[in-house]
């Protein structure tokens, strides 16, 4: 997918998206010339035709999670996964030291459905490494939501 | 008003959908890399005993090859190869992805049987307005997921068991360009045979080598006196055997534990 401003004849790029919640999505694009901006808004068919497809529109800000189709798509049962460490004993994997998680920040976690919840969790995990945050609080996962486009979650 | 197109825009895709997809396939390519045989169980009829003669076969498989073999549960809607081989969840996600369930004969096993509430129909959180637009490429999806993001380890053997029809034959092909080829089940009947030939034909023409029909309730034994009778008229095996010109791998007759031996030998 491509947007072309007809005004400068450029190739806009993408800027932001945002998920609202309602099943909904938006994606900005901006030239680069004239800083035009339009807005990409699909209707909650569209975003999960383009979801079905396991694919980002703007491209993915985040690595893939495991199955993270299934556990975000499919109604399932609250119980089917448990978090299991750091993998296969013996596969040499290093680990990294993992950042806190404040009182109120594993409130608003507990909040987030059983199914989804680990995914999620890894989520704001993978923002605080990545920005050196040692302990997670609910500002973080706000601003976490806001850089990372989650919105919807 | 006059204005480029895609392809005369040449810059890169805002969205990188094209290496979103091919990264996918990447890591199904990348995962299936350590297992040796990923072998298809189909049948274009349901209601043939697909996925007992796959648990039977998962079962003298791990005899042979003891915590080498897997089992892919590819009938999202209605899983019933988990409770055969007595896998349960939760299923554990570690960093290496999600690790399947494994039963008391060691075999691995993947299946919406873990994800969906008790006796609760495959069903999704999305809207239903539209559902068939895109429930289809949903459906691909997870079976990519199972594929992919499924900590399978090194396996001598991945069966797929797939849903009755003969479309599921064809989305496994796309996603696994390595499959050694595709089990038909059926039974003795005529209607069985034409609709197990339609899925071996859709089979064929994805690029999938059919690499035998196993003919599942062949007869029946009477408990009380021994004799051995007929369950459903008709030749389906062998004809299916002959119009493909594959091997009838096996006869299994009803209400016996089945000897899949033959085939297990056949793969391996």
């Amino acid at each position: 997918m491509k947007f072309l401003c007809l005004e400068c004849d450029e190739q806009m790029r993408f800027a932001e998206r945002q998920q609202p919640g309602d099943g909904t999505f938006a994606a900005a694009f901006r030239c680069p010339k004239c800083g035009r901006s339009v807005a990409l808004l699909a209707n909650p068919m569209e975003t999960q035709l383009v979801d079905s497809l396991g694919v980002k529109i703007g491209g993915r800000t985040l690595d893939r999670q495991p199955m993270e189709l299934a556990r975000s798509a499919m109604l399932g049962r609250e119980d089917a996964f448990e978090d299991g460490g750091k993998g296969e004993a013996g596969s040499g994997e290093r680990p990294s030291p993992s950042p806190s998680w404040s009182p109120a920040a594993t409130e608003r976690l507990e909040r987030v459905p059983n199914f989804v919840r680990g995914m999620v969790k890894k989520i704001y995990g993978d923002y605080a490494k990545q920005h050196d945050v040692a302990e997670i609080t609910p500002e973080v996962m706000d601003r976490a939501r806001a850089d990372l486009g989650l919105e919807g979650i | 008003m006059t204005f480029r197109t895609y392809a005369q825009v040449a810059g890169a895709d805002a969205s990188g959908l094209a290496d979103q997809v091919a990264a996918q396939r990447a890591q199904v390519r990348e995962r299936l890399h350590a297992v040796r045989r990923v072998v298809a169980v189909m049948s274009g009829k349901g209601g043939v005993g697909k996925s007992v003669v796959t648990a039977a076969l998962a079962a003298r498989a791990a005899a042979r090859w003891p915590d080498r073999v897997g089992v892919l549960d590819a009938d999202l809607r209605s899983p019933t190869v988990a409770r055969l081989l007595g896998a349960a969840g939760p299923l554990r996600i570690t960093e290496a992805g999600v690790h399947p369930a494994i039963g008391p004969g060691g075999v691995r096993v993947m299946s919406t049987e873990f994800l969906l509430d008790r006796g609760r129909p495959l069903a999704w959180r999305e809207p239903d307005a539209e559902r068939f637009v895109w429930r289809g490429a949903l459906e691909v999806g997870v079976l990519r997921e199972f594929l992919g993001d499924v900590a399978w380890g090194e396996l001598e053997l991945l069966l797929v068991d797939l849903p009755p029809g003969a479309d599921g034959v064809a989305d496994l092909a796309a996603l696994v360009p390595d499959l050694l080829g595709a089990l038909a089940v059926t039974i003795p009947s005529d209607e069985a045979r034409h609709s197990v030939a339609r899925a071996l034909r859709a089979a064929v023409e994805a690029g999938i080598r059919p690499l035998g029909v196993i003919e599942n309730m062949a007869g029946y034994r009477c408990p009380g006196c021994g004799e051995a009778h007929t369950l459903f008229a008709g030749d389906a095996g062998a004809a299916l055997a002959a119009e493909f010109g594959i091997p009838l791998l096996a006869r299994l007759p009803f209400g016996e534990g089945p000897d899949v031996e033959p085939i297990v030998e056949a793969l391996a």
